[in-house]
């Protein structure tokens, strides 16, 4: 499987991830080699093999819906970049 | 002298030191050594004496807890409430983390002292630990050579004697590949046994926690202490957890061990395959019984683990976006440079290439290709297992296909380095406990054997390893220049 400059660039658009010019092309390199070692996978049929996503099939354990937690805003937004008023502070998204 | 976690808790119950002292004691030795090895990230030195001092007084009163006064080091995943947690990542260099993982709240509950935050690979992503924004970490029996990853801080950490004790994860193999690398033991527990909550997530269905010490008979009473339902872990497995230093007594006789032939082919370093054998070989005068199995799909297992591994990690590393805590760039223009320079200033390469493969590998149209399939082929290699264990009672082989490498052998060779997982990732798909144990040298580096149970059966690696590790001495083994 081999990349294209454009593939990694909108690889890295999707996973928002700023990639220097400079890197593209080491990029294109490491993850086709990746790719290539993944494309292995398909030397075997696994056709209606059963999806394994829980190492021990377990499902989702429910509990009830009990508040459990305490108000930690002050403390949790004392690590943020940036705070006012208890809200985090973005740069502008709506015009 | 390199005394253990037992031997210490001997040590402080008898009066021979106080907590104080011996803490004092690690942390000087941390103090000299660290500059050479760069195994701690962080060194907590005021909350370790303060730590220690309320041991001291515990256990004046005669109420001392498990671990009451006994000095470890913590792979720095785990959060730890005021203190920087970094993950090795310059995204978190100024994280303070504002609670406990659950690992480190029970080590507080059963009296332990935290000496430091040991060094790692970038989100545990590596088998090096060269893919640190702190530096590599060097292995304290050669230290021009790696000492394995993820978790090698924690791993050089006791090898050299700086903690008797320490934490890691292991998502492929980044307890027991290090454990083997610096001739340590260490035991990553079925998934579910040890709760993930405060640990900093890389791939969920395959992360856990377990300890790194000299010997089983430490890993058993630092496990005890990790081991454990956790309501706050939605995969916490809700099971009694046995008494692990109790069953180690229990000996080997009539133990069925079986040696997949996939384990010993072509890709092991022949004198590794040496000294694997006469190990099993004391096994055998032990009493226990040797076979030949199979693993039919082991060599599917690195591909299927990195599909697995990297989607997670893509969607997991999606948490840290400059807005709530963490590296923020300057300047954003808008919210999607925010984002993108953020995690691109933050994040090192292999973390990005892994991200990228997994946004890749979940992206529309792709899924089906890689995630479903590599899901698929996960359950196939589960069934091998399923089936060897079936006739054995254990699995053993080696834990690595060589030793300890040269830092920056394999470091522009992102492939070359996944292929060292490649006896230790398929238990993390399988969901399986395995540990590695130190049973000989091959040219001054430690050679480590891996054994692999059923399910839950933490107590049955346990006690094959402490049987082991009576008649040998291996793991006692310091290098010279931090005796």
């Amino acid at each position: 499987m081999t990349l294209k400059t454009e593939d990694v660039r909108n690889i890295a658009h999707l996973a928002r991830l700023h990639i220097d010019e400079a890197d593209i092309e080491q990029y294109v390199t490491d993850l086709s080699s990746i790719l290539d070692l993944v494309d292995e996978m398909n030397r075997v049929d696994s056709s209606g093999v059963t999806p394994l996503a829980n190492p021990l099939d377990a499902t989702q354990r429910l509990r009830d819906d009990e508040v459990t937690e305490t108000d930690q805003r002050d403390k949790f937004q004392r690590i943020a970049p940036d705070v006012e008023q208890g809200f985090y502070r973005v740069p502008k998204v709506i015009e | 002298m390199a005394p253990g976690v037992a031997e210490i808790q001997r040590g402080l119950a008898a009066g021979k030191f106080s907590s104080v002292e011996i803490t004092q004691d690690y942390l000087a030795r941390i103090a000299q050594h660290n500059p050479a090895l760069n195994c701690f990230i962080s060194v907590t030195d005021e909350i370790a004496l303060e730590q220690a001092r309320r041991a001291d007084a515990a256990l004046a009163k005669g109420q001392a807890a498990a671990l009451t006064g006994v000095p470890l080091a913590h792979k720095d995943l785990f959060c730890t409430d005021g203190v920087k947690t970094s993950c090795a990542s310059r995204i978190l260099d100024n994280f303070i983390a504002p609670y406990d993982a659950s690992v480190i709240e029970n080590f507080k509950r059963d009296g332990a002292v935290m000496l430091g935050k040991t060094n790692m690979d970038e989100f545990a992503m590596g088998s090096s630990n060269e893919n640190s924004c702190y530096g590599a970490v060097a292995n304290p029996w050669n230290t021009e050579c790696v000492p394995g990853g993820s978790s090698g801080g924690s791993a050089a950490a006791v090898a050299a004697n700086l903690a008797p004790g320490a934490t890691g994860t292991d998502t492929g193999g980044s307890i027991r590949q290090p454990a083997a690398l610096c001739g340590i033991t260490g035991i990553k527990p079925t998934y579910g046994r040890v709760s993930r909550y405060g640990m900093i997530a890389y791939g969920s269905s395959l992360d856990q926690g377990g300890p790194f010490a000299r010997s089983a008979e430490d890993c058993a009473l630092l496990l005890q202490t990790m081991s454990g339902f956790d309501r706050r872990d939605s995969t916490s497995a809700e099971r009694a957890v046995p008494d692990f230093s109790g069953a180690l007594g229990e000996g080997v006789e009539g133990l069925k061990i079986g040696l997949p032939q996939e384990y010993f082919a072509d890709g092991l370093d022949g004198k590794i395959a040496a000294v694997i054998e006469t190990a099993i070989d004391e096994l055998r005068k032990l009493g226990a019984e040797v076979r030949d199995i199979s693993l039919p799909n082991t060599d599917l297992s690195i591909p299927t683990y990195y599909v697995i591994a990297m989607a997670e990690c893509s969607s997991n590393l999606s948490r840290f976006d400059g807005v709530r805590f963490g590296h923020r760039c300057d300047n954003p223009v808008d919210l999607e440079d925010l984002y993108k320079r953020s995690r691109g200033e933050g994040f090192g390469a292999e973390v990005k290439r892994r991200i990228m493969i997994g946004t890749y590998a979940l992206s529309a149209g792709y899924y089906d290709a890689y995630y479903l399939k590599a899901q698929q082929l996960r359950r196939l290699i589960k069934e091998d297992f399923q089936k060897a264990f079936d006739s054995v009672d254990l699995i053993l082989g080696p834990t690595t296909p060589e030793t300890a490498f040269k830092i920056g052998a394999k470091s522009n060779d992102p492939v070359s380095m996944y292929l060292q997982d490649i006896y230790t990732i398929s238990l993390n798909l399988a969901g399986l406990p395995g540990m590695s144990l130190p049973v000989g040298f091959v040219d001054g580096l430690p050679v480590g054997m891996q054994l692999i149970g059923n399910y839950f059966d933490e107590t049955g690696l346990l006690n094959t390893a402490h049987s082991y590790q009576q008649v040998s001495d291996w793991h006692l083994q310091i290098p010279e220049a931090f005796r």
